[in-house]
């Protein structure tokens, strides 16, 4: 039996306004080779300088991860030579790294939670894009320099589902953080996943493969299955130390199989030294305040809506695993939506219209305040849980957001006054005065009859609760 | 030639004038000092490196690989001099990248000394010399990493003052060594110096090993009248040249009869200068020069893939002594001898810094040599290594990031100029300039 050991390093693209080096846009650029400037550009005498606020950010992941956040780190030159690498170095923190030593606890299957290490998260500068056009090649260096964090676990996953469910509580970590898109289709959030066997007891690990940039969970998944499986059966043919070498293996989706990026022989001199041109990073009493104005993130959100709101726990994990989906959640409670009743309306009623539409919660025409009032208006007896639904469907398709007006117009509103209920009520016992014999005599199962009749007779709008009650008085005197 | 003090006060009528004076003279003095004639901004004309940044100029370090690229934006030095009544004129001629003693490598050929047109000016910034002691400059700007103003001052007969680290921005100077690199001026005389210092000194946003305090300026506070405690370390004196040593023994001798103390001090064996040197520089430069790939500008070789286009633009576009120092430096870095090389240097490095700080305990400056000889002749130093060792008295000073200020004392009996140079604590340019206009004053040097 073979254990499987895990360890993960994730590059993730922070959102800050201007590169880590230059005061370069990040934003989205028209031209190729637009937001570049000489020092993104590397031209002979350009300097770079630490953006702030890329600083701020890695702090404040820092301190969300209960690590230590450095006061002093320094940057390191990585050297390779490479089209879109201008400088022909990568400024990174090999040494000593600005966020160490944290932790970051995964929600596994069965509602537990297991704490996974983290060794560091450092600053450094992505490289530009090369594109290749038939018989030519070209360089876009708008990316060059844009601010990387690279977060690097310790070896604690032990199966692909808590791989899996690292990436997802980091991804929705660095969002609550708004420290990154984390979009992984775009790349700001890529994955490298480092993938060994050991047999079960034994302490050594075993040769660690690592597989480069996968861009989806899914394919994390896969890339672990596919690599364990190769290195297990590499060990059961006896052939491990020639099958598995300590390398670098890229994930091809189309086949469904790692392979071997380079020879084993080719390990990349790097050269690293501390680069000369960056005094330390030396961050200041205010940037430590400004990083730790940290937002309420997932974990104390699920404790606080099951303690305080009284939801389920399984409910409160699929709110709060998206920061969209936990904000607009929120948003209801704030315009008198019931917890409970919110949930309901959020994850079934609204996503799965969603869903049919091809929406999501960033793009829902729903806003959280018509659906927190649309849910309030249930709780009070305004309109019906059917009338809600009708509501809601309107509202997807139309613009108008006054509730009120709303349901006066789509005749939504509920009977509640006793006056109109009790009048259908004596209409319905009076045409049938041998069900009320048969009922007063002990068949009492004809209640729900009785419901169903004056339900009927008022199309619906009367209140439910209020027809039971009065039922009840009437059948009951 | 006027100096820049008195060109500061003409008109711009003269000063046109003047620059066209300049370029006709430059052009006839068979000196190889410029290797360009741009002109950019107004005022007094400074010649300006060719490794510093001056905006629509080609500027191109010297160096084969950079022919064909224009610099787009301009370096804080020259922003800074601007603002203050000068110009950039002319591009003077260097050692390739500033990787030399001699100005023997550059692309453009050898500059001459104009004390004696078979002799180097020095180097690095041997064309910034050359020009101010032949001439035709009034002013110029230098780079020193190792010794490259000092030195080819001391060969030329004229001043030339290397700045504490950090002084002076080193944003828009085509690095070598970015731990070593300092701009500075290259002048007629101490005065002068100063002047130019003060022009382009500063704190720069945009350089973050930039010094950030306020400074006052030098030139207008300039006392030569001060009594100050010169250190001397006998022992360094004894590797150079007769001529050398007799000029250091009389040039102490002015000193003490202008009033400054003479204290004797011992400091360790200059070879772990040179050493420690040439392994961090080259580490630096290995990757400060790994930018120059052809892919974006500058010559770009022919080849057929990505590895070969790497590859020939380096091989073809490079010269010996700066492959030879790419090389080193890639060596020191790579693995299983960083820790032999880069961090043992590291150490030796702080170690120098502290022998100086002891001195400057007991010290307000001290007096050594600049070069163990007077200029060689062109084509003598065939040996890096040779080479490597001719600049012993200079290294020191770059390591330890230290102010230090070249100025002539005397002439030896072919009439080859002998420069001392005085070395300040860090940031103590003010007492520098001012033993250095004292002891200028002491000397009486005649050109
Ligand atoms: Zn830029």
């Amino acid at each position: 039996m073979f254990e499987t050991v895990i360890g993960l390093e994730v590059h993730v693209q922070l959102n800050t306004k201007t590169k880590l080096f230059c005061s370069c846009p990040t934003s989205f650029a028209e031209h190729q080779n637009k937001n570049t400037c000489p020092t993104c550009l590397a031209l002979p005498g350009a300097l770079p300088v630490v953006n702030r606020e890329a600083a701020v950010k890695a702090m404040r992941f820092g301190y969300a991860i209960n690590a230590n956040v450095n006061h002093v780190s320094t940057f390191d030159r990585k050297s390779y030579f490479y089209p879109d690498s201008p400088s022909a170095y990568q400024i990174t923190q090999l040494t000593k790294a600005i966020v160490q030593k944290g932790e970051l606890f995964i929600d596994l299957e069965d509602g537990s939670q297991k704490r996974i290490g983290m060794t560091q998260a450092h600053l450094e500068a992505d490289a530009g894009k090369n594109m290749h056009e038939g018989n030519h090649s070209k360089v876009d260096l708008n990316r060059a320099g844009t601010p990387l964090m690279e977060i690097v676990s310790e070896p604690d996953m032990r199966s692909s589902d808590e791989a899996v469910a690292y990436l997802k509580k980091l991804h929705s970590t660095v969002r609550y953080l708004d420290i990154s898109d984390a979009n992984m289709q775009e790349g700001s959030f890529r994955c490298d996943v480092n993938v060994s066997i050991r047999p079960k007891g034994q302490e050594a690990f075993g040769t660690r493969v690592e597989i480069k940039n996968i861009n989806s969970f899914k394919f994390v998944a896969a890339a672990i299955a596919y690599e364990v499986q190769r290195q297990t059966e590499a060990y059961e043919d006896g052939v491990y130390e020639q099958e598995v070498h300590q390398e670098t293996r890229l994930w091809n989706v189309a086949e469904g199989v790692t392979k071997s990026m380079r020879g084993k022989e080719e390990a990349a001199d790097y050269r690293y030294f501390p680069d000369p041109d960056l005094r330390p990073l030396v961050v200041t009493d205010e940037m430590i305040e400004e990083a730790k104005e940290i937002p309420e993130l997932p974990d104390a959100k699920v404790a606080r809506y099951v303690e305080e709101l009284g939801i389920k726990k399984a409910d409160a994990l699929v709110i709060t695993a998206l920061k969209e989906m936990a904000y607009y959640f929120e948003e209801m409670l704030k315009y008198g939506a019931v917890a409970k009743t919110a949930v309901t309306w959020l994850t079934s009623e609204l996503l799965g219209r969603l869903n049919k539409a091809g929406l999501s919660i960033e793009t829902s025409p729903v806003d959280a305040k018509a659906l927190g009032i649309l849910v309030s208006k249930i709780t009070d007896g305004t309109i019906s849980g059917k009338g809600a639904k009708e509501l809601l469907d309107h509202m997807m398709e139309h613009e108008d957001r006054d509730i009120d007006a709303l349901i006066d117009e789509l005749g939504l509103a509920q009977v509640s006054d006793d006056g109109a209920i009790l009048a259908i009520i004596d209409e319905i016992l009076a045409n049938n005065q041998d069900k009320v014999e048969q009922y007063k005599s002990g068949k009492e199962k004809l209640f729900g009859f009785f419901v169903g009749q004056t339900m009927k007779a008022s199309k619906g709008s009367a209140n439910p609760a209020k027809v039971n009650e009065l039922l009840k008085q009437r059948l009951n005197s | 030639m006027i100096t820049l003090k008195e060109a500061l006060t003409k008109s711009s009528e003269e000063l046109e004038e003047l620059k066209a004076e300049l370029e006709k003279k430059a052009k006839g003095s068979g000196l190889n000092a410029y290797v360009g004639f741009e002109s950019s901004g107004e005022g007094v004309p400074i010649l300006v490196k060719d490794n510093i940044q001056v905006k629509d100029w080609s500027v191109t370090s010297g160096s084969k690989i950079l022919q064909g690229y224009i610099a787009p934006y301009e370096a804080t030095a020259i922003k800074n001099l601007k603002s203050k009544g000068m110009m950039a004129f002319g591009r003077a001629n260097m050692d390739e990248f500033a990787m030399g003693s001699t100005t023997e490598s550059s692309f453009y050929g050898v500059t001459k000394n104009p004390h004696g047109t078979d002799r180097v000016p020095g180097g690095s910034s041997g064309g910034s010399a050359a020009a101010v002691a032949g001439g035709i400059a009034i002013a110029a700007l230098g780079s020193d990493t190792g010794g490259s103003i000092r030195q080819p001052a001391a060969y030329c007969g004229c001043v030339g003052m290397k700045p504490t680290y950090g002084r002076v921005s080193r944003f828009g100077l085509a690095a070598y060594a970015s731990s070593l690199d300092q701009i500075g001026p290259i002048t007629q005389n101490v005065e002068d110096a100063a002047i130019l210092y003060d022009a382009i000194k500063g704190h720069d946003d945009k350089d973050s090993t930039s010094a950030d305090f306020e400074i006052e300026d030098i030139a207008n506070n300039l006392n030569p009248d001060v009594k100050l405690t010169i250190a001397v370390i006998d022992d360094h004196i004894s590797q150079a040249d007769t001529d050398i040593q007799k000029a250091f023994a009389s040039t102490i001798k002015a000193l003490e009869k202008a009033g400054h103390t003479i204290v004797h001090k011992e400091m360790s064996n200059t070879k772990y200068d040179i050493a420690t040197y040439y392994i961090l520089a080259t580490a630096e430069a290995a990757t400060n020069l790994a930018r120059y790939d052809g892919v974006r500008y500058g010559t770009r070789a022919e080849s057929n893939t990505t590895e070969e286009l790497f590859f020939n633009t380096r091989s073809e576009g490079f010269g010996t002594e700066v492959k030879r120092r790419i090389l080193l430096g890639n060596f020191v870095l790579s693995s299983g001898y960083y820790d032999a090389y880069y961090v043992k240097a590291q150490k030796v490095r702080h170690l120098i810094r502290d022998e100086f700080n002891a001195i400057f305990a007991d010290a307000d400056l001290i007096l050594s040599p600049v070069a163990p000889s007077v200029a060689p002749k062109i084509g003598a130093n065939e040996d890096p290594l040779e080479m490597y060792k001719s600049d012993m008295y200079t290294l020191g000073v770059n390591l330890a990031g230290l102010p230090g200020i070249s100025l002539p004392v005397a002439k030896n009996d072919e009439g080859m100029p002998i420069g001392l140079q005085l070395i300040a604590k860090a940031f103590d340019e003010k007492t520098l300039f001012n033993g250095a206009a004292s002891m200028e004053k002491a000397v009486n040097y005649t050109k």
